[in-house]
């Protein structure tokens, strides 16, 4: 083995993974699945279809708790915390002094906590900025004792209720404190592939024990991160460090939904300024769906052109999207050319390849609506 | 009438002075998924080596170099129009083009059926 590869971590899933034959790759510092003997198409489409299990334990589960934790985690972040109520999630972001993002990440209100989930590269970071910023004020644990799985599709309802029967009637976006064959674990009715589905948090030493009930449930295939990108991807959702960064603001990213009327009133958040002057008078560029012409995938770092031939951006994600069942990409435009259909050229490889901006989702989101 | 494979795991099969050329399958389970091909266009001249073709799967854009120098004949319209051919029939129906020897001589570096093989074992 490289020195690389002995560096790599692992997850409590990583024997499974190897055990049915996944193709592992190094990302975010752990050894995961790309891909299963399935492939990427045929697992994106079976998460479509039916459901889909993810590992997803290499991300950061977080418990901030205190006094006043929403008070203080709303100094960090523009959404509305305080005003969550127990049981309830959202998605909101770290932002850094210049309107920047820092990471994007899910906060649940856990009644005595609060229990946040981060990204898996930002994860040593974003602990680090939330110790120090919110030193005094609140109290932050990484929970590194935790796994973490995602069971995704439209039938991951069905098959979640034969464990877990109180999950059925689960609103999108809540969280639940259960028990699955005995074990303790937290769902939250979320994801990060448009479909319906559970995250499922859990103690590391039962993950291996919920996988295998999971994946033994004839409607579920075990997914990797390919797929899961493809996923997302149609889904319209961003992946930190591609779509959105330190240099992209909520404004810029076309994130404004996660700026509600009272922090845009009060602000108390970091970039506050900048952001309130991108809301009054809009910003230069902004991030856009992008549907390219014909079957060619436009990757990342991808040069977009306006009508005229003029540099105005870049692809953040591209590939093929097997549910769309055509290219699929979001990047970054100057605002003149951001409404959608404007037609845009992508140069990929040297040669021109006509594109539109597009809506996103390219494919409908299915979340349970209840 | 032998087939004949590169490091980069391109096959050539020789017939008078047309190769036809595809990559192989241990390079299709590698790629995944096939969605995209670009193929070369009939009359361009390629030189051992270059870039001919690009396969793109849903994860990555990958290039096809030449294994022999030639001018392109005829590129398969079959598989633009399918590029899951390259998974299904990587070694068969899923050719990538053909091209007029320049230098036949220049398929005696590469490798037979076996010597292939055994490449693949010893470097995967």
């Amino acid at each position: 083995m490289t020195e690389a590869a002995t560096a790599l971590k692992t997850t409590p899933l990583h024997a499974l993974h190897v055990e049915l034959g996944a193709r592992m790759v190094p990302f975010a510092g752990y050894d995961m699945p790309v891909q299963y003997p399935l492939g990427i198409l045929k697992e994106h489409q079976h998460t479509r279809e039916k459901a889909g299990l993810f590992d997803v334990s290499h991300m950061g589960q977080v418990r901030l708790s205190g006094d006043d934790p929403a008070a203080a985690l709303e100094t960090l972040v523009p959404g509305d915390i305080k005003g969550l109520a127990q049981g309830r999630m959202r998605y909101t972001l770290f932002l850094n002094e210049q309107g920047g993002i820092l990471d994007d990440l899910m906060v649940t209100n856990a009644g005595d906590h609060l229990f946040l989930v981060v990204n898996a590269a930002c994860k040593e970071q974003d602990v680090a900025h939330l110790r120090e910023k919110l030193a005094g004020k609140a109290e932050v644990e990484l929970l590194d004792d935790l796994a973490l799985m995602a069971l995704q599709g439209p039938m991951a309802a069905e098959v979640m209720a034969r464990f877990v029967p109180e999950a059925a009637t689960m609103k999108f976006m809540s969280y639940l404190s259960a028990t699955f064959k005995g074990v303790p674990v937290i769902l939250t009715r979320s994801g990060y592939t448009g479909e319906d589905g559970y995250e499922i948090s859990c103690d590391k030493a039962d993950a291996e024990m919920i996988a295998r009930s999971l994946l033994g449930e004839a409607e579920v295939e075990a997914i990797g991160l390919g797929a899961r990108d493809s996923l997302r991807l149609e889904a319209g959702l961003c992946l930190y460090g591609h779509d959105i960064d330190t240099t992209t603001t909520p404004v810029e990213g076309a994130l404004e939904w996660t700026l509600p009327k009272r922090r845009r009133a009060e602000g108390g958040f970091p970039g506050y300024d900048i952001i309130h002057r991108q809301l009054t008078e809009g910003a230069t560029r902004r991030r856009v769906g992008i549907q390219p012409e014909g079957r060619q995938p436009a990757r990342e770092h991808t040069e977009i052109q306006d009508a005229n031939g003029t540099l105005i951006g870049e692809i953040t994600s591209g590939g093929f999207g097997p549910t769309a069942g055509a290219p699929v990409a979001m990047g970054y435009v100057d605002i003149a050319n951001s409404a959608v259909s404007t037609p845009l050229t992508l140069v990929v490889r040297g040669k021109p390849l006509p594109a539109r901006v597009a809506a996103t989702p390219f494919v409908p989101q299915r979340y349970y609506r209840g | 009438m032998t087939k004949k494979f590169t490091k980069d795991h391109e096959w050539v099969l020789v017939e008078g002075d047309v190769a036809t050329v595809g990559v192989s399958d241990f390079a299709q389970s590698q790629l995944g998924d096939v969605v995209f091909v670009e193929l070369p266009e009939a009359g361009r001249e390629l030189a051992q080596g270059k870039e001919a073709a690009v396969v793109e799967s849903v994860k990555a854009a990958s290039d096809v170099y030449a294994p022999v120098s030639g001018t392109v004949i005829e590129a398969n319209q079959a598989l633009v129009d399918d590029p899951s051919m390259v998974n299904s029939a990587a070694e068969t129906d899923g050719w990538f083009f053909k091209i007029r020897l320049k230098n036949a001589s220049e398929l005696d570096a590469l490798m037979d059926e076996a010597a292939y093989k055994a490449f693949l074992e010893e470097s995967h």
